[in-house]
């Protein structure tokens, strides 16, 4: 068969490096040797994202938070949605979106988190959904809270949420994490500095009245853009 | 045209809610790869997987197993591993690899996850894929993509896990771009006294430091 057509490559001036020494637990988790290029074969360029895998992986998708328990959870409820888009701006259809964030108090339900705050019992803090044909996705959730965390002394992480992408190919898996507009806490948080300074404005979100829902929730606006390609590959 | 989305780690409490049962059973209908014991009393909602047919799998059942250590010898217990994989004929699940002439197993999907323990040891099963064609015309010894994310991690790393008794690994034209003395970083070893459990352990420095992928 013809070789693929490849991926755009990572764009360096717009990731974090492997190692970022301000974000202490990066240091001894960066590889030491260079990293080796190839060229994107057909490993590369597909990936999980056939027509109902998710479904069949992993169960129905659940894109509302408030409603996966018995009551509703504590919180400022809010509406977080957008498209995924690749470099040049067309849709990336049949992509999973998974979701993972703390509770408003700042509490992830993760056995391991010891911060001194409340679990809520209607609030897991884990969502899926898969974008439809024009790459649109909305989910349903409560902001979370700021948390503290071990980077130094008196670190707190602003609020955010874990996003991670996966479908259209193994080159272009993404994990970010969003943040929220005028949050005090992002120009003094380690993991964001991480990001070139010109390309950390791609990871909060855009407050957004026109996709509120009257008497009921405030929304936010968060586009993720996944590494394109130069040409579009033939398909069956 | 838009700017890249930056990547930004997963924090450590990202894996434990992106497990399903069976994410580390590619080929059989055990709940390996759930994690129930990392969430709170009240909160397990990993989705069972059902009947996805997945035990009519075609291909030879392996298993792969490893541990994997940070830039100073030390295991990490919190960190989460992606494959994905041909079928055993050699064809990926997905739309863009349309050959008509090697079949598609409409039980295999050929992605898996599967979290680090206490030790800093995984644990996967699944088929030993086929060959997948190369550059030019060159075809590519049997493997598995592997991606490696966690806390501290700022991005993925990205790898390759080939097989100590594939017979064409000298022929594989990704391995051919590695520097001959770092090749074995990236085959996995089959363990004595098992017929198909190999052992691919992966270093993040040191003397064995695991080759990873700018890709």
């Amino acid at each position: 068969m013809a070789d693929p057509v490849p991926y755009a490559r990572e764009d360096k001036a717009a990731q974090p490096p492997p190692r970022f020494d301000e974000f202490k637990a990066s240091i001894v988790r960066g590889p030491q040797q260079p990293l080796v290029k190839i060229p994107h074969t057909l490993t590369e360029v597909t990936g999980p994202s056939g027509e109902g895998v998710w479904d069949k992986l992993m169960g129905p998708p659940a894109s509302d938070l408030t409603r996966r328990h018995k009551g509703e959870p504590l919180g400022e409820r809010i509406i977080v949605s957008g498209r995924v888009l690749d470099e040049n701006d067309r849709p990336v259809p049949n992509t999973v979106i998974e979701l993972l964030q703390a509770n408003a108090a700042g509490r992830y339900v993760h056995e391991y988190d010891q911060h001194d705050a409340p679990l809520d019992p209607n609030f897991t803090g884990l969502g899926r959904t898969v974008t439809d044909a024009e790459g649109n996705y909305r989910f349903v959730t409560i902001r979370p809270g700021a948390y503290p965390w071990y980077n130094a002394r008196n670190a707190w992480r602003p609020s955010h949420i874990h996003f991670s992408l996966l479908g259209p190919a193994f080159a272009n898996r993404l994990i970010t994490q969003m943040y929220f507009p005028g949050d005090p806490l992002f120009p003094l948080d380690a993991i964001a500095n991480a990001v070139p300074q010109h390309a950390r404005d791609r990871i909060v979100a855009r407050f957004d009245m026109a996709t509120a829902e009257p008497f009921w929730a405030l929304a936010y606006r968060f586009d993720f853009v996944l590494r394109g390609r130069n040409a579009t590959p033939m398909e069956n | 045209m838009s700017g890249q989305t930056p990547w930004q780690t997963t924090g450590p409490f990202f894996h434990f809610g992106v497990l399903w049962k069976g994410a580390a059973d590619l080929a059989g209908d055990s709940d390996l790869g759930a994690r129930p014991d990392l969430t709170a009393p009240g909160h397990d909602q990993t989705i069972s997987h059902g009947s996805s047919g997945r035990e009519r799998v075609a291909g030879e059942r392996i298993e792969l197993t490893g541990r994997v250590f940070d830039n100073t010898g030390a295991p990490i217990m919190d960190a989460l591993i992606e494959t994905w994989q041909a079928n055993a004929a050699g064809r990926y699940a997905h739309p863009e690899d349309n050959r008509a002439d090697v079949a598609l197993d409409p039980h295999f999907v050929g992605f898996g996850r599967t979290a680090l323990d206490k030790n800093g040891a995984f644990r996967l099963r699944t088929i030993r894929p086929g060959r997948v064609p190369g550059p030019g015309n060159s075809l590519q010894a049997p493997h598995i993509a592997l991606g490696l994310m966690g806390p501290g991690f700022l991005k993925r790393l990205s790898t390759r896990v080939y097989f100590s008794d594939a017979r064409d690994n000298d022929e594989d034209p990704i391995l051919a771009l590695v520097p001959e003395a770092r090749r074995s970083t990236l085959i996995a070893t089959k363990e004595p006294g098992t017929s198909a459990t190999y052992r691919f352990d992966i270093y993040l420095g040191g003397g064995r430091e695991t080759v990873f992928f700018d890709i």
